[in-house]
This record gives structure tokens, sequence and C-alpha cells, in this order.
């Protein structure tokens, strides 16, 4: 299955709210709803927090690669 | 006055020499010339520009005293990637030959290069307009650019004043991405292949959003190798989304034409790959806490809904269980609220339990279970005591479907089964 896009979780959750709040619908749908919300905030927290801070440079020897921390110099 | 001496010296050397037919002479004549120039690189104006059906070139390469044919033959000079015209000051590579029929010297030319200012932008013209037509900057084949990037790669020197504006963004916007710098030079002879070679590079790596091509502004000369066919045909064919900052604002280069999407400037090119992390956060949590009180609302609207059927049908006897009923709403909401994000089926569960005793609960639901109430006549006070009744009195019981009026034949204050009995003397 194709992995869900940040973006797209992101813009259905939203739409999700506002019908949750913009119609009448049943308990069971409410829940739902509800359920399917929860879940896309899950995905979306869980998404953000994947990476943490890094920055990396790629260091050439030959035709030799690696990587190395990268600390910025900053002169100013 | 010649003496007689020398002149029958001199005669004698004459009819020693060899005497070259002008074909012999002008081959002896080629190979000095090729042996003692080989490849070469000249440069001067092109001028007296011939271009016959042949699809050779001809033209002459002058300097302010002197000038040199030029022949530039069909199979290489196809690849010219600007367009000759008399006037332009060029560099030409290529060797010295000799034109036999014509007793001409002339150079060989393999590859010729525009000089100046005017020539880079003319040569930029033309291979914009070649590469256009060949659709490299077709808007339908720009990728997207993820929305969310978190791994991102930045093709750029590492000293320059570029990368340092965007590690600054993405600090302040979104610090929890992973970078890698792909260091190139960005200026000079090399610059071209090596930018094209890191495109190439990170897409064999995979796992990047993004790449950024960066260099800071510089003179036209300074961006030349962005404006490159080779960094251009890396851009288009790289897998990955490409956002280009080449230069300032007002500055535009091939790969800026090539890439998905261009940035004015490195920084804008940094806002760009990075999400508002705070604000999308929050834009998150707001999310979740509309999901949260929407379904306080449902619950707190089932319990004001019970409470009015309690009250509709003067019901007594639920209110104990109403009141533990409601502390369970409390309790659950409480839950709700406080619940950690990996709890959330076990909460979905209590809620759909929660709306099956609701529908239990309610006084009608009651009734259809099989009790029934019932009130004196005609005051309609429930009656909870068998005190408050006596032997003879009128009473109503409100059933499932329907209502009795019943008289009382018998009442007892023990728990205790009553067996009717049928007075058939009564008949």
């Amino acid at each position: 299955m194709k992995e869900m896009k940040f973006k797209d979780a992101l813009a259905k959750l939203e739409k999700l709210v506002e019908e949750l709040e913009g119609q009448e619908l049943s308990l069971e749908d409410s829940l739902k709803k509800f359920e399917e919300g929860i879940s896309l905030v899950r995905f979306c927290s869980k998404k953000l927090e994947e990476t943490e801070k890094k920055i990396e440079i790629l260091t050439k020897e030959g035709s030799k690669r690696d990587r190395k921390p990268f600390n910025l110099e900053i002169n100013d | 006055m010649l003496s007689a001496s020398k002149k029958k010296f001199l005669i004698m050397n004459y009819q020693k020499l060899h005497i070259y037919t002008v074909t012999e002479l002008t081959r002896e004549i080629k190979g000095l010339l090729e042996e003692n120039f080989p490849e070469l690189w000249v440069e001067g104006e092109v001028s007296n520009l011939r271009t016959p059906s042949s699809g050779h070139i001809y033209f002459d390469l002058k300097d302010k005293e002197s000038l040199i044919h030029i022949a530039f033959f069909k199979p290489l000079a196809v690849y010219i990637p600007f367009k000759l015209t008399d006037g332009l000051q060029v560099l030409l590579y290529g060797n010295i030959g000799l034109y036999e029929r014509r007793g001409e010297y002339q150079i060989i030319a393999k590859r010729i290069e525009p000089k100046g200012l005017g020539a880079l932008q003319l040569a930029f013209e033309q291979l914009k307009k070649r590469l256009e037509a060949e659709g490299l900057f077709a808007q339908e084949h720009k990728r997207p650019i993820p929305f969310l990037i978190q791994h991102l790669a930045i093709v750029t020197s590492p000293t320059g004043a570029a990368i340092r504006d965007i590690l600054k963004v993405i600090d302040r916007r979104n610090p929890q991405m992973e970078i890698l710098i792909n260091p190139v030079l960005v200026q000079g002879k090399e610059a071209a292949a090596q930018i094209a070679e890191a495109i190439e590079e990170l897409n064999k790596m995979g796992g990047f959003d993004a790449i950024i091509l960066t260099r800071g502004g510089g003179s036209l000369e300074d961006l030349w190798s962005f404006n490159e066919e080779i960094v251009a045909r890396s851009i288009y064919f790289s897998e990955i989304p490409i956002i280009s900052a080449v230069g300032h604002e007002i500055d535009w280069t091939i790969a800026d034409f090539t890439a998905d999407l261009r940035a004015p400037t490195p920084s804008a090119a940094a806002e760009l790959c990075s999400i508002q992390r705070e604000e999308i956060l929050e834009r998150i949590e707001n999310l979740s806490r509309q999901l949260f009180s929407h379904i306080k609302n449902r619950v707190n609207f089932l319990k004001d809904y019970l409470k009015t059927l309690s009250e509709r049908y003067g019901l007594q006897q639920p209110k104990e269980l109403i009141r533990q009923f409601s502390q369970r709403i409390d309790e659950l909401l409480f839950r709700i609220e406080n619940a950690a994000q990996h709890q959330f089926s076990r909460i979905k569960e209590k809620l759909r339990n929660l709306s099956s005793q609701l529908n239990n609960l309610s006084p009608l639901a009651i009734l259809e279970r099989g009790y029934s109430v019932t009130h004196s006549c005609p005051e309609k006070m429930i009656i909870k005591d068998v005190k408050k009744v006596k032997k003879g009195d009128l009473v109503m019981t409100k059933l499932w479907k329907g209502s009795l009026l019943s008289k009382v034949i018998e009442t007892t204050d023990k728990n205790k089964e009553m067996h009717p009995r049928i007075n058939t003397n009564e008949h």
C-alpha cells in the first residue's frame, strides 16, 4: 500500500473535524470519525518525530564516499 | 656588380638544387606546419563567416594585425553550442592544416567557445532556446516538492554564504531534519561536471525528499557552471525533486529553468524546503482537541437527553442509576481528555458501551424490558411505598405500550409474593 503523505493526512484530518462539527451524525458515525481522526493525529505526530537534527557532509576521496558531521564556521 | 667567379658559383648551385613541383613543395610545407603546430588554442574575432549547404563552416579569425582562415567540418560543427556571427570574440581549439588546392594554411577547428560577456549572454540565450525546445523546462515534467521534507540534500560549496543562510533558516523553522551536504565547486572549469555528478550520486544513494542546488551571488561568469548543459541534464534526469537558488533574485540560470522549483535566494529555498514545525504541531494539537471536544459534546448531549427523558416521565426510581451513570460519563470524559495516544481503541470501546448503556438506561427502555411504573389517581404521584395506597384506591400503571387503570384489591408491606385470589362470588 502506498504510504500516506503527511500533507494528505493533515488535509484529511482537517476535513474530518469540519465534518464532525458541521453535520448531524449518529453517535456511531461520530465515533468512527473520531477514531479515524485520532489515528491521523497519531500518524502526523509520529511522522514529525521520525527524524532528529543531523547535518552531515559527504567526504570524497577518489571514489570513496563517507559522511561526517558538518560544523558550520560562522565568521560573522 | 657580381664578379665572374661569383656568377659561375651561383649558376652551378642552381643546377645542383632540387626542383620541386608545386604539389611536392606544398606537401612539404604542410608537413612542417603540422609537425610544428600540434593542437592549440587561439583567440580572435569571427569575420567573413560562410555556412554553405554542405554543413561545413568557414570563417576568418582575426585581430588588429592578422587574419587566419578557419574550417569547421561538419560532424563537429553541428555541436557548436551557440550561433556563430561575425564580430563575435571566440576561443578556438584545433590544429593547423594546409589547403593544398589554394596553398592556404588554415586551422581545422574542433571546438569553439564564446569569449567575453556578450558572447556568454548569447550562448546562454541559445542554449536556453534549444533546451526549451527539447522540453527540459516543461511544466509537466516538474516534480512536486513534498510538503514535509525531513531528508534533505544540498549541493553547494561547504564554505559559501549560501549554505550558511540555508542552515540558519532551517534551524529556525524545522531543526529536526536530516541534512546531507554534497560539496562541489560552484565556479570554474570543473564546477559543472562536479555538480552534475553530485546530483547523479544523490539519486543513486536515494532516500532524499528533495535536493537544494545553490550558490550565492556573482557575475554571469561566476554563475556560468549553472548554465551548462550537463548540469541542466542532470537536473532533468533527477528522480529527486530539485529546488534551485543560484545567485541573486534577478539571476536566472539554465539550472533554474530546469529545476522543479526555483527559489529567488538560498534562504527562500530553505523556507520552501522546511515546514514551520511549531505552527504545524499547534495545528495538529488544535485538531486533536477539536476531535475530543466534539466527542465530549456528544456524550454531554446524551447525558442531557437522558435527564430530559427522566424528568418528562417523572420517573424517580432511575435517579440513582442516572447519578451513577453520570458519574461514569464524567469518568469517561476524564479518561478521554487524559488519554495517552496509545489507548484510543480502548476509548472507542468505552464509548460504544456508553452508548448502549445510555440506550438501556433510558426510562423508555426500562419499560421495554417489562418494568412498569405506577402512580396514584388522580394525583399522579409515583407510588414507591405501599403505605401510600389502600384497598380500593384507583392507580394508573404505565407500561411499555399503553397504560392500565386498576383498583387495589390487596396490599402487603412484606416483600413476599402475593397470590391473587379470585373471588368468584363477586359474580
